[in-house]
């Protein structure tokens, strides 16, 4: 059997990402200032978690008009009873807020909307959080996030230099601006789910910027006199099609859900959908050139001598390729050019880590199509 | 550490086929129909994903205990100890008086305050270890002080606090358990949260039956009844202060007094069955009979005794249930509650006090409830969702990457049938967003093919040989799979600490996905690839 891709995304993308930094940060900054500006002012629509109060879902025996039954919900001295239509013109979500008093106040208020809505009406489901419980639950989002942050933050400082830690967390704060500030703006319901949507697109956001920095990291010991502008974009775009491929299935599998999982996930469904975008986004265009803003270490021969003496297990890591240290091969710009000696120094320090060893990649073969790519790029 | 070589030894390369299909077989009793399962021999009927609330229908209640109610009985508890601490000692007293969050005593005679003291301090109890976390204990549960005025404090300190609300949570778990479940078949789910918290979760009931078997306190006491006043006086005058006036539910809108002392309380109760009143003048109404311990018997006994012709009342929660005339003494603990009860409530009635009564009352402070219809909904659109978006990343990685595309099709089978298997070993609840949890995962799971076959292409195109780029395709991506799946990982995990709910549910199935996306993309992956490459040693490479 033949199985042949269909398409294939170009690996020799030749886009400058870092050219636009300066334009995406202003718009991010303002995106943010604004989500500022809005929380600070209307604020979020929260949901009965974060507010208190009871939420019932109900089922009309025949289509109801939403603008009458509103209304009748509206005369029941409830506080603001909100009513919204949920995925047809028989199902619908009651909500209102926590009545002052003790639990058999709020089981009363129930009853009394039970007994507004149209007969015959089934009851879906029910949630009623008390106002203790919704500020316990409050604080425990703000953490869950603040956590999330702090340890990725760690985790990239661990794994990389604390320049990439910083701009990592520029873009995963980013990102969590952004999706608050989207449902501030379309004043969409903020409940426990979303705060779950928020933690989980921090989780595919760092993934992604894990990816590019992993790259920029790797060219920034092959590539010792590239300028960083320069480097940055081609990490980006050699990582480029790889992105655009994990968006695209993980967007799949989200229109999927978003389409079919039905009404009760939709808003969950919806800040993903949104937050793979903006962390894709931050990614390339916020996080990458970050590093330009703050610097990187440029010269990481002095990492070889610590590693080779450290354990094996970072050995392996910092050793993707051969490195070059001599000025004829960095005017090169040679990426898979290395002395026989240098590699097997850096072979060296990696023969405790693999066991059953790859073959070294010819070096001369390698330097060739390098050299070509490097005409193509100057 | 696994070596990225694509060389698996016959070892690797068993474990690897081992897990995956044991991942299948142990996967496959979730998606097989109900019916066919039933009918499979029990050896056979390996475990299943326990389906959460929000799935099959059911209710969840947060109750909160009554810390503060707690306190307040312990006080008066404390005062009567006190009271009668002294007068065994004969030492007397000027007032023994609660006072915010301590008893006070005043001696009658300053020279007394030391052998007081003394005595008052035995009222204090070593606390045990917590129960819950098995540190604390050592400490005294009561501090007894004198000041300079010669006024002796009784106050309940901090950890003696914490572990009376303790103990009344897990006493009050166990009560309701009797209540909610009795037969121990419904698969309620009744535990501690937090500190005073119970969460109680029960599949396939609505809250309104949920609360009801969870009921009212059920505090049983008896108590007599003071004649020496009528109830109108009494409130009129104000209630003497060893008398209480309390509600009689006889006759609804009047009270009755009677004294503070229990005699016989509710604990002693061994069991109570529903049944009519056949006594005397009894009109064959509905009744709940009781039986009591032996101690509660003999108490009962003498009561009887020597109150002959008074009236006792027996109390149940702060309501006065009947205040019978004692006409002879009562031996062997039988005794029974009349009222114009319902069929429906001296059923329940019998039910709450062979449970015993709860240590305080409960509030509640969170309900979610889901109805069957809209669990089987959420069910169906779940599979609709898994199967569509399962065809749609299929069809993206083959388009992407052929026959590579494929190998990661299959690993993503095997991936989802890990987390199955793991959630149905573990009993790990699904969830809806743990559907949706595991959807996501098969968009996120072959993102580390998608890293390995980049790899492979941008080798290739460096102009290496087949198996070589191959090899360093697996090689280099691995330090970045490694990476992104741990911080991808990180989040799960604390979003599973500090979600609640069906939120954990979503972040275990997400944690499961990584860590099996991980194990799939350096083994199945490799194992298929370096099988595919000995096999037909191919001359092209299609990617």
């Amino acid at each position: 059997m033949k199985l042949k891709p269909l398409f294939r995304l170009s690996q020799k993308m030749n886009l400058h990402y870092v050219k636009y930094f300066k334009l995406c940060l202003g718009l991010s900054i303002a995106a943010i200032l604004g989500t500022i500006v809005l929380l600070s002012t209307t604020g979020l629509n929260f949901g009965i978690d974060f507010k208190g109060g009871t939420l019932i879902q109900i089922e009309t025996p025949t289509a109801t008009d939403a603008g009458h039954l509103r209304t009748t919900l509206s005369h029941l001295g409830l506080g603001e009873v909100s009513l919204q239509a949920f995925g047809s013109d028989k199902e619908f979500l009651i909500r209102f807020p926590d009545q002052p008093g003790g639990p058999d106040v709020q089981k009363a208020a129930a009853e009394k909307v039970l007994a507004a809505i149209p007969a015959g009406s089934k009851e879906l489901r029910r949630e009623q959080v008390g106002s203790t419980v919704s500020k316990e639950l409050i604080v425990s989002a703000i953490w869950a996030v603040v956590f999330t942050n702090l340890a990725i933050f760690a985790y990239v400082w661990f794994r990389f230099e604390w320049q990439f830690a910083i701009g990592a967390i520029v873009s995963l704060i980013h990102d969590v601006m952004f999706t608050i500030g989207v449902f501030a703006f379309f004043r969409l319901d903020f409940d426990l789910t979303i705060v779950a949507a928020l933690l989980t697109i921090l989780g595919y956001s760092i993934n992604d910027t894990v990816v590019i920095y992993d790259r920029i990291r790797e060219n920034l010991r092959r590539y010792k006199r590239m300028p960083l502008a320069d480097l940055l974009d081609l990490s980006v775009n050699e990582t480029m099609s790889r992105t655009i491929m994990t968006v695209g299935t993980v967007f799949m599998a989200l229109l999927a859900l978003y389409f079919f999982g039905g009404e009760v996930i939709r808003g969950f469904t919806f800040a993903m959908l949104f937050g793979v975008l903006v962390g894709t986004y931050s990614s390339v265009f916020i996080a990458a050139p970050f590093l330009i803003l703050i610097g990187v270490k440029r010269d990481w021969s002095a990492d070889k001598a610590k590693v080779a003496a450290g354990s094996s297990a970072k050995a392996k890591e910092v050793l993707p390729l051969p490195e070059d240290d001599t000025d004829e091969d960095e005017e090169d710009d040679s990426p898979r050019h290395a002395t026989q000696a240098e590699a097997s120094k850096a072979a060296l320090a990696a023969v405790t880590a693999r066991k059953g060893g790859g073959q070294r990649p010819s070096p001369g073969h390698a330097k060739g199509q390098a050299r070509g790519r490097s005409k193509k790029r100057g | 550490m696994f070596g990225f070589s694509l060389h698996f030894s016959r070892w690797g390369a068993a474990v690897t086929l081992f897990i995956s299909i044991a991942s299948v077989v142990l996967a496959l009793p979730n998606v097989i129909p109900p019916s066919t399962y039933e009918s499979l021999p029990s050896w056979a009927q390996l475990p299943r994903m326990p389906l959460g609330l929000d799935l099959r229908g059911g209710t969840h209640l947060l109750y909160q205990i009554d810390t503060a109610q707690l306190k307040k009985d312990w006080l008066q508890t404390l005062q009567t100890d006190a009271r009668r601490a002294l007068s065994e000692e004969k030492i007397g007293h000027g007032g023994v008086l609660i006072s915010a969050n301590q008893v006070r005593v005043t001696l009658k005679n300053p020279a007394q305050l030391q052998d007081a003291l003394a005595r008052l301090k035995k009222l204090a109890q070593q606390l045990s270890p917590s129960l819950l976390t098995g540190r604390g204990g050592g400490g005294l549960d009561l501090s007894v002080n004198a000041n300079e005025n010669g006024v002796i404090t009784i106050e309940p300190t901090e950890a003696g606090i914490q572990h009376r609300v303790e103990s009344a949570v897990s006493r009050a778990i166990e009560v309701i358990r009797r209540r909610v479940d009795p037969e121990g078949t419904t698969e309620a789910q009744i535990q501690a949260e937090g500190q005073d918290r119970i969460l109680i979760q029960v599949p396939g009931l609505a809250p309104a039956e949920v609360k009801a078997r969870v009921g009212t306190t059920a505090k049983l006491t008896f108590q007599m009844v003071d004649a020496s006043e009528s109830a109108e006086t009494a409130q009129a005058n104000g209630v003497p202060p060893e008398d209480q006036l309390l509600p009689d539910a006889e006759h609804p809108g009047s009270f009755i007094l009677v004294h503070k002392e229990v005699l016989v309380a509710g604990d002693d109760v061994v069991d109570a069955r529903a049944g009519y009143d056949n006594s005397s003048g009894g009109l064959g109404q509905r009744a709940v009979t009781f039986e009591l311990n032996t101690r509660g018997a003999v108490a009962f006994a003498r009561v009887t005794r020597e109150n002959i012709g008074k009236r006792f009342a027996i109390v149940l929660d702060n309501k006065v249930m009947s205040a019978p005339v004692i006409r002879s003494e009562i031996p062997g603990g039988h005794g029974q509650i009349t009222g114009s009860f319902s069929l429906d409530e001296v059923n329940r009635l019998s039910l709450l006090l062979r449970s015993g009564a709860l240590p305080a009352s409960l509030s509640i402070i969170e309900e979610r409830s889901v109805g069957p219809s809209l669990g089987a909904d959420s069910i169906e659109k779940g599979k609709t969702a898994t199967l569509v978006g399962f065809l749609a990343v299929s069809a993206l990685m083959i388009a992407g990457y052929g026959l590579f595309g494929l190998f990661s099709v299959v690993a993503l089978v095997i991936n989802i049938a890990i987390v199955a298997a793991c959630l149905s070993l573990f009993h790990a609840t699904l969830t809806l967003p743990g559907i949706a949890g595991i959807v996501l995962t098969m968009g996120v799971a072959v993102d580390a093919n998608v890293l390995i076959y980049e790899r492979i292409r941008e080798e290739l195109k460096g102009g290496r040989g087949i198996v070589t780029s191959i090899e360093a395709g697996f090689d280099r991506a691995y330090a970045t799979i490694i990476d992104s799946h741990l911080t991808g990982l990180l989040a799960a995990l604390i979003l599973y600490a500090f979600g609640s709910g069906t939120i954990r549910g979503f972040a275990v199935t997400l944690s499961f996905g990584i860590v099996s996306s991980l194990f799939t993309a350096i083994t199945v992956t490799r194992l298929m690839v370096s099988t595919w490459l000995r096999e037909t040693r191919p001359t092209v490479l299609e990617i």
